[in-house]
């Protein structure tokens, strides 16, 4: 199980899902694969000149914003990447909440990037960063209706780099 | 960023960092900001190093001395009585939205504006 690294082998998620899914008696569930070669774009400035988006999956919101529902929700939420921490919702249905709820910052990393804009490592910030509820059977609807919708956003935020926080 | 790798390496994105620490902790350990601090930069390093579509560069930080915690990761858990069966431990499904807190349902701004609800 020891890597040259000395840690051991990452957890194969995959696997375990789908003996989840056999022990509950559930058909086995599809996971997206894709085998052809990703879209590349290179870094067009300097980390230091670049404006920064922020995506992130885990049932992120705001105080005074509608929470997420956990069925096949695709809406998402649009949270200024200045948001006092206590006013930092966290609530999905398949990860154990309680080190997101005492620190948002592991599944929603504003705070990290703000720190790290105001101490000129990246050039800025974008003013808001999205959130979605990642738990959503339908790839279809994800490629369809809610990616194009956050590529939108992200263009209107010129942003050259988003950095994108799956749970 | 990401903490499965299995998932990430099937979904292939363009480029990726993969931090071996438990889900719900993508972008480090709670109230460690300086880890916090210190994973970004090497994932911000990333998007400059990374030059081939696909590479997913491992992250060298360990959640804890010992990895017990991956034993028991999304594993179906045997019942009281100590038997074999097996129960779901995700929450149900819910139509309606699932607060954190009762008292953020009255907060809540029905016409919220930055709560988006595309069609399809």
């Amino acid at each position: 199980m020891t890597t040259e690294s000395g840690s051991s082998e990452p957890v194969d998620y995959i696997e375990r899902t789908r003996s989840q899914y056999d022990a509950l008696g559930y058909p086995p569930y599809t996971w997206v694969h894709n085998t052809e070669s990703p879209p590349f774009t290179p870094l067009s400035k300097p980390l230091d000149r670049a404006r920064v988006g922020l995506i992130c999956s885990g049932g992120i919101y705001a105080r005074g914003q509608i929470a997420f529902h956990f069925k096949d929700d695709t809406s998402y939420r649009k949270i200024a990447m200045r948001t006092p921490r206590h006013e930092l919702r966290v609530t999905h249905f398949a990860y154990d909440l309680e080190d997101a709820r005492r620190d948002p910052a592991v599944v929603f990393p504003a705070r990290t990037l703000t720190g790290l804009a105001d101490a000129g490592a990246i050039g800025s910030v974008a003013d808001y960063a999205y959130t979605f509820m990642g738990g959503i059977y339908s790839s279809r609807k994800v490629r369809e209706v809610l990616a194009p919708r956050l590529v939108a956003e992200c263009i209107r935020d010129e942003v050259d780099v988003v950095i994108m926080v799956p749970v | 960023m990401s903490s499965a790798r299995s998932i990430t390496a099937s979904v292939n994105p363009p480029r990726a960092v993969y931090l071996d620490y438990p889900l719900g902790h993508t972008a480090g350990h709670p109230n460690d900001l300086a880890e916090q601090r210190h994973i970004m930069i090497d994932t911000l390093r990333a998007l400059e190093t990374i030059q081939v579509p696909g590479t997913i560069v491992p992250l060298r930080y360990r959640w804890s001395d010992d990895d017990s915690w991956k034993e028991t990761a999304m594993r179906p858990r045997k019942n009281s009585m100590g038997g074999s069966e097996s129960r779901d431990d995700r929450i149900t499904r819910h139509a309606e939205p699932q607060y954190q807190l009762d008292d953020d349902r009255l907060a809540a701004d029905p016409g919220c504006p930055t709560c988006i609800f595309p069609e399809g």
